[in-house]
């Protein structure tokens, strides 16, 4: 289980990961979020230089039948963009924490993401989302 | 009741099976107040009976298209947006499979190919027509096309303002009025001076344009041939628009006028849109049309309607499928690029058979056809004392006249009663209410009308008119 | 027909020659034409001459082929197509009923079909008594006061009438700006509402499956004086009566709100429920699910929409008018200061409004009222039928059609509603509507919505239950047949995924 949920990430509640270094974090979306997405045949992602604010919607991916919102987990300015992902938004399907990666933020407020779970915290989450 | 099959034993067995004593019973929940205090008060009638008072009904009206050409139809030159063709036979002969019209949205795809395929043939067509990349399944017809061309062009440039050529079909112009009549401002509404005047060859001038536009219009909306016949020089138009960030958005009312005239996406259009009612069905009194709707490749995601991509099956055959869906209502709900649900399927269907049987010959040869056709009638009715052809710009198969008399609805009106429906009146009821076009009348010259057709005319407008 | 490993059921044995037909654009020859013209007895034109620069220098790129190659081809095509003269269509909530044959005749009469919309009124009056004796039809079905004919589908009918709300608003000198939508609605009345520049609330459907006159209480005192109008489909989206409606039409009339009916299930309320009477302000119906206009492979529809009093003013224009005095003389009226305007080019797709009214007019008001009867019938009989076998989504007595889900089925063997959907085809049926309602309001499971209408035989009915408990049985022994299937169609499933990633719209010579 562990390599479905790297224990370097923070998680949200809305399926999105974190990876800090230094000021600055990754974002993309899990295994789970993934997994009941299904096939990905789209991913809209902010501009470069735009910014995006912690729990408002800075993009969504899309699925053949469904359209999914993307939730920021942190707030901060987007200097980096995975475009690759427009041509093939399968990378996500693939690997969803490397290769499937969405954009990188210059964090603005490094707390917020005390609040965000642990891999562990995640998973136990996700249960408890299963049994309810 | 023929359609009904049930039996009263057949009812008696399935109440037994569904466990009520009566079928009054399954209405029971229905609380008394929300029930119909009455029964309805219409009576049935037989399939002779209703064949006679339709008939009757129908008798009420002259049609200007006859079932063949000449039983009784007036003579008609009639256009505005419907210019009725000659539609072969196959088209309704196919049409009338029940495999075509019986069927619904093609929701499972395995057992929907037909319709699947003939929609990836008319964007195929349709894309073709316009000069543009995509095309999608069709909309209602003309008129919300642009109305949907219309608000496409504000998402795509994140801008709320739109303009509209004053040639633009005044039919159009209210429908785009009408869906935007809820913006909280005369920014995003269509008012009076959202309509740009038109200049002395019957076109919005580049100058005008000019003048008009600034870094927030979203899209300049343009018909060409426009309400007055008269083709429209896009380029220039577009490259004004493009320069200060908007959108061209072009409007066709009359798709055989490519077989000669250059395609909007050629000269820069970023959305065509159109309506081909007169080359699927007889003109039906306006209705079901079929709208068409084409954009650049770079706006797909923000293209309202259905769409049909080609795929492949489990076993590696082509196939196709409704696609990218996500863009639709059922999926976005309130995000959703426009709240359209149906194409015209049938509609769409067959102008699609017509332009597989006119074909790239076919097609040119027919708009052949219909220009020099017009042109003898421009010079016909241009050449009646006092009548003038009133703008210089170059027409296909629609041409404006400014008649005699100052008033050109009471010799259409005392012609029309003589069986020769000679044209629109730019200023009958539903079109435009400016006064300064109420001598111009539009007249239509197709394939339809021989030589002598169009030589009646001039006569009898000559005649009619004071 | 091998590979169906059960013998119960009665599949519909399906043997046919049936043909390809590559696109048209790869068929056919350069030169050739299916075209039939006149000759030219005027003097030709050069385009070059009369358009200059404006002038095409090639053709358009269409197929060139004969008469005998197109009509093939879409003769062709057509095969490949399921219809409701093939068979069972079960679609909840589209109404594929049989669509009479008379009504073809009759809307290809020249006296409708070669009408120009711009011919004089005075040639068109045959035209203009058809729209109003429609129009009466329609309010003394819905017991509406007036009914506008203009917009083209259901979806525009919708948006015409949260149109007339807003300037009924607007007219009393009110910004309202929300609207209150139950989560089972279908997509296109948020889409409505937020073209008209509204904000949906939503509203949850309660436990049994109706929407409870309390939750729109809550929402109205979380927006004082701000709700516009409800929204409420009626039967719903699950095929529930909305035992409610008259409370909830109260609590938002006491609030200054109007309340929208969704009509496209009014074919299991003729004769029973007279909406306009009933507290409902504005309605749209769909001619082509209760009207018996043929759905065309996704239209043309038409989506009339009735009003009270009230809304009346608003309507779009024009509007037909009987004239007073002796005679029946019609006329159109433009000039309607309140009106929202006009939503489309012409009257609306008149085509349809001449099978809608020769249907209407060959029922009666005893027939449409029988087919409302059989309707529900056949629906609780699927219902009855079939309890046992797949998880009904709700309790509650079912009107024309009824929304069963996978829940069970899922559970217990991993075979879930697009499978079965897939499962129905080799036996011989188009699969009911699937998915919608959504999972929020079916409880997380996938939906088999089913709407037989009234025109299907028991005899049909049973052997599409049956065919519907053999899946299931079948699923229970080797659920790798149902996730494979269909077996037995001309195309196997088809990859969407690759069609979404890679979108290819048109045809092009690779």
């Amino acid at each position: 289980m562990s390599t479905d949920y790297p224990n370097e990430l923070r998680y949200t509640k809305e399926h999105e990961w974190a990876r800090i270094e230094g000021n600055r974090a990754t974002i993309g979306i899990t295994k789970f979020a993934v997994e009941s997405l299904g096939d990905i045949t789209q991913v809209d992602l902010p501009k470069e230089g735009e910014e995006i604010r912690k729990d408002a919607v800075f993009g969504s991916v899309e699925s053949v039948k469904a359209v999914s919102d993307l939730f920021a987990p942190c707030t901060g300015k987007v200097v980096k963009v995975n475009d690759p992902l427009n041509d093939s938004p399968e990378y996500v399907n693939e690997d969803c924490y490397d290769e499937g990666w969405m954009v990188q933020v210059e964090l603005k407020d490094p707390k917020e993401l005390d609040a965000l779970m642990s891999a562990a915290e995640y998973q136990a989450y996700l249960k408890e989302q299963d049994a309810g | 009741m023929r359609y009904i099959p049930h039996t009263e034993d057949d009812v008696q067995r399935m109440l037994r099976v569904v466990g009520k004593p009566t079928v009054a019973s399954l209405f029971q929940h229905i609380p008394e107040r929300l029930r119909a205090t009455r029964p309805l008060d219409i009576p049935p009638l037989d399939e002779g009976s209703l064949l006679s008072h339709l008939g009757e009904i129908g008798a009420r009206s002259r049609p200007a298209i006859g079932a063949t050409p000449r039983d009784g139809a007036a003579l008609a030159f009639l256009v505005a947006g419907v210019t009725p063709h000659t539609i072969p036979s196959a088209v309704d002969a196919l049409l009338m499979r029940a495999e075509w019209y019986t069927s619904y949205t093609p929701y499972q795809p395995e057992i929907s190919q037909g319709t699947l395929q003939a929609v990836f043939e008319l964007q195929t067509i349709v894309s073709e027509l316009f000069g543009l990349a995509v095309a999608n399944a069709s909309m209602y017809d003309g008129a919300s096309a642009t109305a949907e061309a219309v608000l496409m062009a504000r998402r795509v440039t994140g801008r709320r303002r739109a303009l509209l050529s004053g040639a633009l079909h005044p039919q159009y112009a209210d429908t785009v009025a009408t869906y935007l009549a809820g913006e909280p401002d005369a920014e995003g509404r269509i008012d009076p001076d959202a309509i740009l005047p038109v200049g002395a060859d019957g076109r919005l001038s580049p100058q005008t344009l000019e003048a008009r536009l600034s870094n927030d219009v979203a899209c300049v909306v343009v018909q060409s041939p426009n309400f007055f016949g008269v083709i429209a020089d896009l380029k220039p138009r577009a490259e004004l628009a493009h320069a200060r960030g908007a959108l061209l958005v072009v409007a066709n009312t009359e798709p055989v006028a490519y077989g000669v005239m250059k395609s909007p996406g050629a000269l820069g259009a970023d959305i065509a849109v159109g309506e081909g009612l007169g080359l699927a069905i007889p003109p039906t009194c306006g209705g079901p049309g079929v709208g068409l709707f084409a954009t650049k490749s770079d706006y797909l995601r923000q293209l309202p309607g259905r769409l049909v991509g080609e795929t492949v099956d489990k076993e590696g055959r082509r196939g196709y499928v409704l696609t990218l869906a996500t863009r639709e209502q059922h999926i976005r709900r309130e995000k959703a690029t426009s709240n359209i649900c149906t194409n015209q399927g049938l509609i769409a269907l067959a102008f699609t058979i017509h332009l597989c049987l006119l074909g790239r010959r076919g097609l040119t040869e027919m708009a052949r056809l219909n220009l020099s056709k017009a042109e003898y009638a421009k010079q016909q009715l241009g050449a009646l004392q006092g009548f003038s052809i009133p703008f210089s710009g170059p027409t296909f198969n629609e041409i404006a006249v400014r008649v005699r008399g100052g008033d050109a609805t009471r010799p259409a009106l005392r012609l029309a009663e003589k069986g020769i429906y000679a044209g629109v009146a730019a200023t009958q009821p539903g079109f435009y209410t400016d006064e300064k076009w109420k001598d111009l009348l539009i007249v239509a010259v197709t394939e339809r009308h021989s030589k002598q057709d169009i030589d009646r005319l001039a006569r009898a407008l000559d005649e009619v008119c004071p | 027909m091998s590979d169906r490993s059960t013998k119960s059921g009665t599949p519909i044995e399906t043997r046919q020659l049936l043909h390809t037909s590559r696109p048209i654009f790869e068929q056919g020859a350069p030169g050739r034409t299916g075209a039939s013209l006149p000759p030219c007895d005027v003097p030709a034109v050069d385009e070059k001459v009369a358009l200059g620069a404006l002038a095409r220098d090639a053709a358009p790129g269409l197929p060139e082929v004969s008469e005998v190659e197109v009509t093939r081809h879409f003769t062709r095509l057509s095969r490949w197509n399921y219809a409701i003269d093939i068979g069972l269509y079960p679609l909840g909530s589209c109404t594929m009923k049989y669509n009479p044959k008379v009504n073809e005749k009759v809307a290809r009469m020249p006296g409708f079909a070669g009408l120009h919309p711009a011919q004089a009124e005075s040639t068109l009056e045959g035209a203009l008594e058809l729209m109003w004796r429609l129009e009466r039809c329609l309010c003394e079905l819905g017991g509406f006061q007036r009914v506008t004919l203009q917009p083209a589908a259901g979806a525009q009918g919708e948006l015409a009438g949260v149109m007339m709300i807003r300037a009924y608003h607007a007219d009393r000198g009110q910004r309202r700006t929300k609207v209150l939508i139950p989560d089972s609605a279908h997509g296109t009345n948020p889409a409505s509402c937020t073209l008209n520049g509204f904000e949906v609330v939503s509203l949850k459907t309660g436990s049994d499956g109706l929407l409870h006159a309390d939750v729109v209480r809550e929402a109205i005192a979380a927006n004082p004086n701000d709700v516009a109008a409800i929204m409420i489909t009626n039967p719903s989206t699950l095929g529930l009566f909305e035992e409610h409606l008259g409370e909830i039409a109260d609590v938002v009339h006491e609030a200054g709100g109007l309340v929208y009916m969704d009509g496209a299930n009014f074919n299991a309320l003729l004769g029973k429920v007279r909406p306009g009477e009933a507290g409902v302000d504005v309605m749209h119906i769909n001619l082509h699910k209760t009207f018996t206009t043929p759905h065309g492979g996704g239209g043309p529809g038409s989506g009339v929409v009735g009003v009270g009093a009230r809304l009346e003013p608003f309507l779009p224009t024009p509007t037909v008018e009987k004239a007073p005095g002796p005679g029946d003389k019609y006329r159109l009226e433009y000039h309607r200061p309140k009106s929202i305007g006009r939503m489309r080019s012409w009257f609306g797709n008149f085509g349809m409004f001449v099978r809608a009214y020769t249907y209407i007019r060959e029922m009666g008001g005893p027939g449409l009222t029988q087919a409302t009867e059989m309707a529900v019938l056949n629906a609780n009989y699927v219902r009855a039928r079939l309890a046992e076998v797949y998880s009904l989504a709700y309790d509650k007595p079912s009107m024309h059609e009824v929304v069963f889900t996978d829940k069970k089925l899922k559970k217990e063997t991993g075979v879930q509603t697009l499978d079965v959907a897939k499962r129905l085809m080799d036996f011989g049926y188009h699969p009911p509507t699937i998915y919608f309602p959504l999972p929020a309001v079916t409880g997380g499971a996938g939906a088999l919505m089913i709407e037989p209408t009234e025109t299907e035989t028991p005899e049909t009915l049973d052997a599409f239950c049956d065919a519907m408990t053999a899946i299931s049985v079948e699923a229970h022994q080797d659920p790798a047949i149902a996730h494979a299937a269909p077996l037995n169609t001309a195309m196997r499933r088809l990859d969407e995924t690759h069609a979404a990633r890679h979108p290819k719209l048109r045809w092009s010579r690779d």
